[in-house]
């Protein structure tokens, strides 16, 4: 129910509310309404046409922190 | 006149000419000019392989190619990958009224371009006119003939267990090339379908490697359906290794954006070899040294099995891979 | 930014030498596979394609949830989506995903080739595109899809009205995930041991859409979908089963925050209320549907476009609500592999293809595996 993919803004269409987005080198225009502020070179999540969220790449590993930390308990 | 209409379609001079114009000048076979109502023509050997297939795609124009390049390079694949030497071609026509006359005459040259390129003679032909509405610009029908002097070469009932499955080329370019416009992906121009004949490179690979068993080129259904029916038919298992299967980055990012699965997906210059497990290696290096093939491997291999199709993922765990069943459709889900 | 790091099968590979000897052991503790449901459809599909789920099946038995629009999708919605496509003045466009959900007596796909104008788009922007181009006929676009889906169609129903569009319409059948899950976990004996949460709904919602599970004190955890996330998640539920405190853990901090899109929730709330809703195999559920609101009546197809009332024809003995639960299995179905079967689909788990019964009936023939390692 929630196919989405992570890809790059390439180009910002401020007053349409749409970008330019690259996944592996294909690219295609997706609305950002749901977004408050996208610039070229983030990364945004998107689903079905519109862009649902910025990937927080500080973040990004934060899931295998976890990890680690709770085999440490073992 | 700019346009195809009812007339065209008659049999009268609107027909003629029409015919002279358009078929005669770009198609120039001498046999086809005689208009007679069969063509009379030598064979090379005592066996043929035959073959016909209808085109019915949208868009007719595509970025890689078109309509009749189609046409004419899948029939001549198909007889290809019978281990037959493709010969002669028909075609017939049914047009949209209202076609345009430059979009034919595109069309057909470079049906001629393509027939040449696969030294293929187009030598019969036919063609209708429909009323608007009915068959989106237009529909063909190629058949095929070809000459093979060793039947039974090429055949499943050759297939080994520890053979292996080889194909020449990254997958599903000729489904993202058709899907791109009506999804609005922007294709780089580095991507188009990769629809050409594949004749000549088969006739080669059949005379260096004398263990290959089987052929088949995987379009409408894709890698997945092309090699199930194979297991299906063989009893044999193929289990495919995800990793090994060869697709450019564009394509896989465009139909994960687009939800769908590359392996269902139709190819249109891509042959998958079975062949022993001595000779794949150096077919696929010898593959990777001719140009539009630097992407071939060795993607599987068969097994004593039951039938099934099975892909190794790059974690290594086991999924099947089964039947189409119907359309690849998109998903969001 | 690497995209495709969480798929780097080196890792995994590592990963999964560390994992391995604790889900050994736990599942030596608890005296059979652990049982955890992954609620999202997007999920089913992820760990059956990425091979985790053939990966992890010594250890793990993984049960496909409600969270799956197109299994959920109930009869009587279907039969009313078809009932506007019989309209000679309508055009229907719909996500893929819809073509072949069963309705009482048919499916979209047939409708289609019976000469139905049924569309297929990738999003309700293209939907509004068709809208426009055909002015004089009425547009009803399915909406079919949970929290992350929903918004994207609550963006058309205010660029219908900015756009003064007069032939537009929505149909929706929206759901909402977590109300599904709670009406599950109502059920005290069910037999599930954890939970993998949906990773997009809750790029939506945030985790504190979740967080009120910490009370029932389940597993449960926010998944991503690539193979490194999967095993992520399978393998700290697992070690929560070892806790006595759980927490629901966000396992996927890169796109999921603890608020979620604010924005997304603040245009759901303006174009939509939440109601009771009927889902295919659960009955009906408090809360759990979105209802266009009030606000864009004249966008709802429900109240705008007229049909026949559909008649629905009950599926009687479908065992979805309990195979969800952990509580039976496929074959404890009397129409398991009889009367429902995947070319023939009745209940959500059949429906998807990566539904329980459908996995269950795909792989169940086929555990004389084929040894590959």
């Amino acid at each position: 129910m929630c196919l989405s993919v992570p890809t790059k803004v390439i180009e910002v269409f401020v007053n349409d509310q749409q970008a330019r987005v690259d996944y592996l080198g294909a690219r295609f225009i997706v609305g950002v309404a749901l977004l408050e502020c996208v610039q070229p070179g983030q990364y945004v999540l998107v689903h079905a046409g519109e862009a649902i969220q910025i990937l927080d790449e500080e973040k990004a590993l934060d899931g295998l922190a976890l990890w680690k930390e709770m085999l440490g308990e073992a | 006149m700019e346009r195809i209409v009812l007339s065209h379609g008659d049999g009268g001079q609107l027909t003629q000419d029409l015919i002279q114009d358009v078929f005669q000048t770009l198609l120039q076979d001498h046999v086809l000019q005689e208009q007679d109502d069969a063509a009379i023509l030598p064979a090379d050997s005592r066996y043929l392989a035959v073959s016909t297939d209808s085109f019915i795609i949208q868009p007719i124009e595509f970025p890689g190619g078109n309509i009749g390049k189609l046409a004419v390079a899948g029939t001549v694949n198909d007889l290809a990958v019978s281990g037959s030497k493709p010969t002669y071609l028909t075609a017939g026509f049914i047009l949209e009224e209202g076609l345009e006359i430059s979009v034919l005459k595109r069309i057909v040259r470079s049906m001629a371009q393509t027939a040449l390129q696969a030294g293929v003679r187009i030598i019969a032909g036919d063609t209708k006119v429909v009323e608007r509405g009915n068959c989106g610009g237009m529909l063909i029908n190629t058949a095929g003939i070809g000459f093979l002097e060793e039947p039974g070469r090429i055949h499943a009932r050759n297939i080994q267990p520890g053979d292996r499955v080889v194909i020449n080329g990254g997958i599903a370019e000729h489904a993202v090339a058709i899907l791109a416009e009506r999804a609005g992906l922007e294709l780089s121009s580095s991507l188009c379908s990769d629809c050409r004949p594949l004749n000549i490179l088969i006739e080669q690979l059949m005379e260096r490697y004398r263990s290959i068993r089987f052929m088949r080129d995987p379009t409408r259904g894709g890698v997945a359906t092309t090699l199930k029916e194979i297991a299906s038919s063989t009893g044999f298992n193929i289990v495919l290794e995800e990793e090994r299967i060869p697709i450019k980055p564009e394509v896989q990012g465009a139909l994960e954006m687009m939800g769908m699965d590359p392996m269902y997906l139709a190819n249109e210059g891509k042959v998958l070899l079975i062949v022993s497990e001595e000779e794949s290696p150096h077919l696929v290096n010898y593959l990777r040294s001719i140009q539009d093939n630097e992407m071939a491997a060795e993607i599987g291999i068969v097994q004593k099995g039951s039938g099934r199709l099975l892909l190794r993922t790059a974690i290594g765990g086991t999924r099947e891979l089964g039947m189409l069943t119907g359309a690849p459709l998109p998903r969001i889900c | 930014m690497n995209l495709l790091a969480y798929r780097d099968r080196d890792v995994f590979k590592q990963l999964f030498q560390q994992i391995e000897p604790d889900l050994i052991r736990i599942r030596e503790k608890v005296g059979r596979k652990l049982r955890f449901m992954e609620v999202c459809g997007t999920h089913s599909v992820a760990f059956s394609k990425s091979g985790v789920r053939d990966l992890m099946s010594p250890y793990v038995e993984l049960i496909s949830g409600p969270g799956c629009p197109v299994c959920v999708t109930d009869q009587s919605d279907i039969d009313q989506m078809i009932a506007f496509a019989s309209l000679q003045d309508v055009i229907v466009a719909t996500f893929g995903d819809m073509m072949k959900v069963p309705g009482s007596h048919s499916n979209l796909e047939r409708e289609k080739s019976n000469g139905a104008d049924v569309r297929i788009v990738k999003s309700a922007y293209q939907a509004i595109d068709i809208a426009k181009q055909h002015p004089s006929r009425k547009l009803v676009f399915l909406g079919v899809g949970f929290e992350t889906t929903a918004p994207g169609v609550a963006l058309s129903l205010k660029k219908a009205r900015e756009d003064k569009l007069k032939n537009y319409y929505v149909y929706s059948a929206h759901k909402l995930t977590p109300p599904a899950l709670d009406t599950l976990l109502m059920d005290s004996t069910h037999q599930l041991d954890g939970f993998v949460l949906p990773g997009h709904v809750s790029v939506i919602i945030g985790r504190k859409g979740w967080v009120h599970l910490e009370q029932l004190n389940v597993p449960a955890v926010i998944g991503g979908f690539d193979a490194i996330d999967l095993l992520i998640a399978i393998g700290i539920l697992a070690k929560q089963l070892e806790q006595t405190k759980r927490s629901v853990l966000n396992l996927y901090p890169r796109v999921v925050q603890e608020e979620g899109n604010l924005t997304a929730q603040r245009i759901l709330a303006e174009c939509f209320t939440n109601s009771p809703t009927k889902w295919r195999g659960f009955g009906v559920l408090d809360q759990s549907g979105l209802l266009i609101h009030s606000d864009y009546a004249d966008y709802d197809a429900a109240s705008r476009v007229i049909t026949d009332k559909p008649v629905s024809k009950e599926i009687r003995g479908c065992r979805c609500g309990e195979i969800v639960k952990g509580k039976e299995a496929p074959i404890d179905c009397k129409l398991f592999a009889k009367v429902c079967t995947p070319t023939n689909p009745l209940g959500p788990c059949m429906v998807s293809s990566e539904g329980t019964c459908s996995t269950y009936y795909q792989y169940e023939r086929v555990h004389d595996t084929v040894l590959l390692r």
